[in-house]
């Protein structure tokens, strides 16, 4: 991979075919950027649920509104951005599906997932009034050989038109 | 892959084969009718064998607990077998080996059931 940042994004419907569409994309970015087997599968399941999230509980499943999708990759990570269009949350609103009361629950486990996978996790507010989640992974070490990692300054929201 | 689920009578149990993924949409519909059928036909006591299930997210982990609820809820007992690795530490990473019963060999799970 070439040390120039680089920018893709693409505008999603919301519906379930969107989830795969989004996962896919962002899986062969991350191929292409040298991750491993296990990191690929690790950001493609936290964009899934990143999208899932989007559709679902930021869009509430309805058609007219949009899913916003940006991946940028820099010199040592990959930042991933989704966006929808409902009224946004705060992390501290979400329940802990740990909890032993939660445990049974049959929802509530995506932001845990992707928390658990990726390096970088954050929910702001994004321009549109919905919520951003903005997680990112650090590329593999042997494609940056002289920055270790400590050229991460964490997720930022993404400031793209 | 789209989830594929077909069951087998096994003594007092019900194996329920599953291949494919259990995601948002079709997978977890799937896993949801398909337990429901089993229900209304008496089976309660289910076992999921998941060894062709490659990819679950959670979606399908929801309908998973979900189907452990509804079949508990009515009596009956619901247990997995043959775990990938990735759906093992999927459960592992959400508490869910403290709910499921989870088994390596069938026959051992069949003999749990009596």
């Amino acid at each position: 991979m070439g040390t120039d940042p680089k920018h893709l994004e693409i505008t999603l419907e919301t519906q379930v075919d969107s989830v795969n569409v989004a996962e896919e994309m962002c899986l062969r970015v991350a191929e292409a950027a040298g991750f491993g087997e296990d990191d690929c599968y690790k950001i493609g399941m936290s964009v899934r649920e990143g999208v899932i999230n989007a559709f679902h509980y930021g869009n509430k499943e309805r058609p007219d509104k949009k899913i916003h999708l940006a991946v940028d990759l820099t010199n040592d990570k990959m930042i991933i951005h989704v966006l929808d269009e409902g009224t946004g949350f705060t992390l501290a609103s979400v329940p802990d599906p740990l909890a032993e009361e939660n445990l049974l629950s049959t929802s509530g486990r995506g932001i845990f997932l992707m928390r658990a996978f990726m390096d970088e996790f954050d929910v702001v507010s994004g321009r549109t009034g919905g919520a951003e989640i903005v997680m990112a992974k650090k590329l593999p070490l042997q494609e940056n050989p002289g920055t270790n990692g400590q050229g991460s300054q964490g997720a930022s929201p993404h400031q793209g038109a | 892959m789209p989830l594929r689920a077909t069951h087998r009578d096994a003594g007092q149990a019900t194996v329920l084969d599953l291949s494919g993924k259990i995601t948002l949409g079709e997978g977890s519909a799937l896993l949801r009718t398909t337990v429901r059928k089993l229900l209304d036909d008496q089976r309660t006591r289910i076992l999921l064998n998941l060894a062709d299930v490659d990819y679950i997210d959670s979606s399908g982990i929801g309908e998973l607990v979900s189907a452990y609820t509804t079949v508990k809820g009515r009596g009956g007992e619901l247990k997995l077998l043959h775990l990938t690795k990735k759906v093992h530490d999927l459960l592992q990473l959400t508490k869910l080996f403290t709910v499921f019963e989870v088994y390596s060999d069938e026959s051992t799970a069949l003999n749990s059931f009596q």
